[in-house]
């Protein structure tokens, strides 16, 4: 049976590790090359890492990180922020990176998806969804909007429409940070999560909000997502992802357990 | 974790040449990475001169079997990939490796490189399961092969594909994979082993399939 995937995220910024509270107030908490090693040899069933200066910055991501990264680690991990074009994607692909997300520049560029999943494959292109939840209205229905800049910034886009509009443009899987519940630790935003999941035929990460494994419980069954982002809860020593897998293969979820 | 026991294989066979082949189907560079990690030089080719003289030949692939067919012929892969296999050299194909090395695909009704019977077949969504199937799951080894020895029990694998290798002979089949009923993730035959996960993305079990077959000489099931 498919293992529900417990997947660390790593936010970089100018070479090293944080971790923010909504985006703002960042902790430099580490080298990402031994945390990746660290989050490997500790049964991580993938990474991510996302570049958080480089939508807002411009600043291209750091490859140096991802080839040092790749040379150490067996996992699939994927990298994303501030990926504008093809040949971003590429350079991040072979520097050893497994999937690269897409966020912002998908949202301006929709073709962009489209462009990547042709030329890499779609199991290699990782829509990346920052939303937040509104008043349902004619223009979002849904209730969520996407938001681009780390949530400054609102589309005026229905976050289940854009999903599923992704998925026919190539997308190969979503990552789904709920903006409202990100950096909470107060658990993952459900209700969004499992509509998007039930909405879309490709494997959707839930991202934003855990901070105990109860939260994964509760994601990986009742928000019907394939896999769990997972960030301060192991960052700061509060929890170990053995901690995690041995709390949700008793409640018979499956989850790799030998590494 | 990882064993670096193979660099001693490696040393012992001095004029091994270990060609990755490289059709334009993907990255490569998990796998010349994963073989760095053992101690061991992968020489990434699409030369068929090149696989002419390769004493072990890895064959990984993504992407579209329609395609992946037109360049190996448009480079004479296929043509120097059916010599290597029937050379007797080891050969390793990995994912959309693993799929058209049978005589035909479902994925753009695809003829294929036709080294092993039977058919590439498309996954069929179950209830409540996604297509693809992206992610680790165990595989259940039917059969003892040297490739898959030294591996735990529980262990997982990591896949990602829509479709899936079906030989015609039950006997190919090494190892099966449930995701809405069971498929065929590892096959083999004489002097070819396949796998429809990935080694070099499956943390150290992984790691040791790739050392295993490094070690191999190429002798069917036990």
């Amino acid at each position: 049976m498919l293992s529900k995937r417990i997947i660390p995220c790593l936010d970089v910024r100018d070479g090293r590790t944080t971790k923010g509270i909504k985006f703002k107030n960042n902790v430099d908490i580490g080298d990402p090359v031994a945390m990746a090693r660290h989050y490997y040899e500790a049964g991580a069933d993938e990474l991510v890492f996302y570049d958080i200066t480089a939508s807002s910055n411009r600043r291209n991501i750091l490859i140096d990180v991802v080839r040092r990264v790749a040379a150490e680690i067996f996992i699939p991990f994927s990298v994303g922020g501030g990926i504008r074009n093809l040949s971003d994607m590429r350079e991040v692909l072979l520097a050893g990176a497994e999937k690269v997300s897409v966020n912002t520049a998908a949202i301006l560029e929709p073709a962009l998806i489209t462009a990547g999943a042709q030329a890499f494959g779609s199991q290699c292109v990782v829509l990346g969804m920052d939303v937040k939840r509104v008043t349902p209205s004619a223009a979002i229905p849904s209730g969520y909007e996407m938001v681009i800049h780390g949530g400054r910034t609102p589309m005026g886009i229905d976050a289940l429409w854009w999903a599923k509009e992704a998925v026919r443009l190539g997308a190969g899987e979503i990552c789904l940070n709920s903006i409202d519940a990100d950096g909470t630790q107060a658990g993952y935003e459900l209700t969004l999560t499992r509509m998007i999941s039930e909405a879309v035929p490709i494997p959707v990460i839930a991202s934003g909000g855990a901070g105990a494994p109860e939260h994964l419980h509760q994601v990986l069954t009742q928000g019907r997502a394939d896999a769990a982002l997972i960030a301060s809860m192991v960052h700061y020593d509060t929890y170990t992802i053995a901690d995690i897998k041995d709390y949700l293969a008793r409640r018979r979820i499956p989850v790799r357990l030998v590494w | 974790m990882i064993n670096f026991n193979v660099i001693a294989t490696a040393s012992q066979c001095k004029e091994s040449v270990i060609v990755i082949i490289d059709y334009q189907a993907g990255n490569l560079t998990s796998v010349v990475r994963s073989l760095k990690a053992l101690g061991v030089e992968g020489k990434v080719t699409r030369d068929p001169a090149v696989v002419a003289g390769a004493t072990r030949v890895i064959f990984p692939g993504v992407g579209a079997a329609g395609k992946a067919m037109a360049t190996l012929r448009e480079l004479g892969l296929d043509q120097a990939l059916r010599r290597s296999f029937a050379r007797g050299v080891p050969i390793l194909g990995i994912c959309l490796g693993a799929q058209i090395i049978l005589e035909h695909s479902e994925e753009n009704q695809a003829a294929c490189l036709g080294l092993l019977p039977g058919r590439t077949r498309a996954l069929m969504p179950a209830e409540g399961l996604k297509v693809p199937h992206m992610g680790w799951n165990q595989v259940r080894f039917l059969r003892k092969h040297q490739v898959f020895k030294n591996l735990s029990a529980g262990a997982e694998y990591y896949f990602v594909h829509s479709y899936y290798p079906a030989p015609a002979q039950a006997s190919m089949v090494l190892g099966v994979t449930d995701h809405g009923g069971e498929f065929p993730s590892a096959i083999g035959w004489r002097n070819l082993v396949a796998t429809q996960f990935h080694p070099e993305k499956s943390g150290r079990f992984g790691l040791t399939i790739l050392e295993n077959f490094l070690a191999w000489d190429g002798a069917d099931v036990e």
